[in-house]
């Protein structure tokens, strides 16, 4: 068993370093002081969005009633991409400088991009039986969609399989950070091949090729998931920097607080 | 960009055009996997403080 530790404690450093909140212990009272917020941003940004996309937007010439899928289909797929990214991110990050809070957001962030990309491909599924006719097809776009899901699973999966945290730690960052090749194939694969999926309705370079309302209603949705993230993801956060940090100073000074 | 309900019947929009079974297929199952995606968090971390509160109940540091 291991004896009671004291780790490097952050307190005692400078407030106004960089790294105050590198630390367990400085960011565990921080990420439970914003997740209240996020939940309220995520709940309003997603009431307003539900608003314009269900009940205001008009319908759609070409795709009628079925394309109000899209207002969860691109967000949940958006997120499913952006939290692959700060997740190898922060792997990356907890890999070169051997940082444990870094490796536990990276593990915190896993379960919910992975439910994302589970949303991002049953609302596609949904979607595309009425306007292409099929529930799947192994295009470019839902294929390397469905490799990120197997991708999260795999993290998941193989940081569950070794018990050592530090050495799951590792491993699982290695797997990340070379799965984040499969980020910009999804993303381009509507230019760089030939698929029955649809191109960008919104980019970077050109203005959005659809009616404002339904741009409004699509963003709103698709903030209100990142804002949901957020708060899910610091709150299992949390609980993972309880559960490691368990026979340290910090945490036995957490337990003991009156709630 | 007017805010007017584009709905003429509460049962025209639960019928979507016709579409009901894949919007709602789609609405029902991602408010489910949320739902369910906190009950777990909050599950864990019920089940943290428990652990957390035998752990340092039962040994003095």
């Amino acid at each position: 068993m291991q004896s009671p530790v004291t780790t490097t404690d952050a307190r005692e450093r400078t407030r106004y370093s960089w790294t105050y909140f590198a630390s367990p212990a400085t960011f565990y009272p921080l990420a439970g002081a914003m997740i209240p917020w996020f939940a309220v941003a995520a709940a309003l940004l997603c009431a307003a969005g539900l608003y314009v996309g269900l009940l205001v937007a008009p319908t759609d010439r070409t795709q009628f009633d079925s394309y109000r899928i899209i207002f969860i289909h691109v967000g949940a797929a958006w997120m499913s991409m952006f939290l692959y990214v700060v997740m190898a991110f922060w792997a990356a990050i907890g890999l070169a400088w051997n940082t444990r809070l870094a490796a536990m957001m990276a593990s915190a962030i896993a379960p919910t991009g992975a439910l994302f990309t589970f949303l991002a491909l049953w609302t596609g599924s949904l979607w595309g039986k009425p306007t292409w006719g099929t529930w799947w097809v192994w295009d470019a776009r839902l294929t390397s969609e469905l490799i990120l899901l197997f991708l999260y699973i795999g993290f998941m999966a193989l940081q569950a399989a070794i018990d050592d945290p530090r050495r799951a730690d590792r491993a699982g960052a290695v797997l990340a950070i070379v799965g984040v090749i499969n980020v910009p194939i999804i993303y381009f694969s509507v230019q760089w091949w030939n698929t029955l999926h649809q191109g960008s309705s919104v980019s970077m370079t050109k203005a959005p090729s659809m009616a404002a309302i339904m741009l409004l209603g699509m963003l709103l949705m698709a903030l209100g998931f990142w804002m949901y993230s957020i708060a899910a993801c610091l709150s299992r956060a949390r609980s993972i920097m309880l559960e490691r940090e368990r026979r340290t100073e910090w945490v036995l000074e957490e337990v003991r607080k009156p709630q | 960009m007017t805010l007017n309900l584009y709905w003429s019947s509460f049962d025209a929009f639960v019928a979507m055009g016709g579409y009901g079974f894949y919007v709602w297929g789609s609405y029902l199952v991602t408010a489910a996997g949320l739902a369910i995606e906190v009950a777990l968090l909050v599950a864990r971390r019920r089940r943290t403080l428990q652990m957390l509160a035998r752990l340092h109940g039962s040994e003095r540091l």
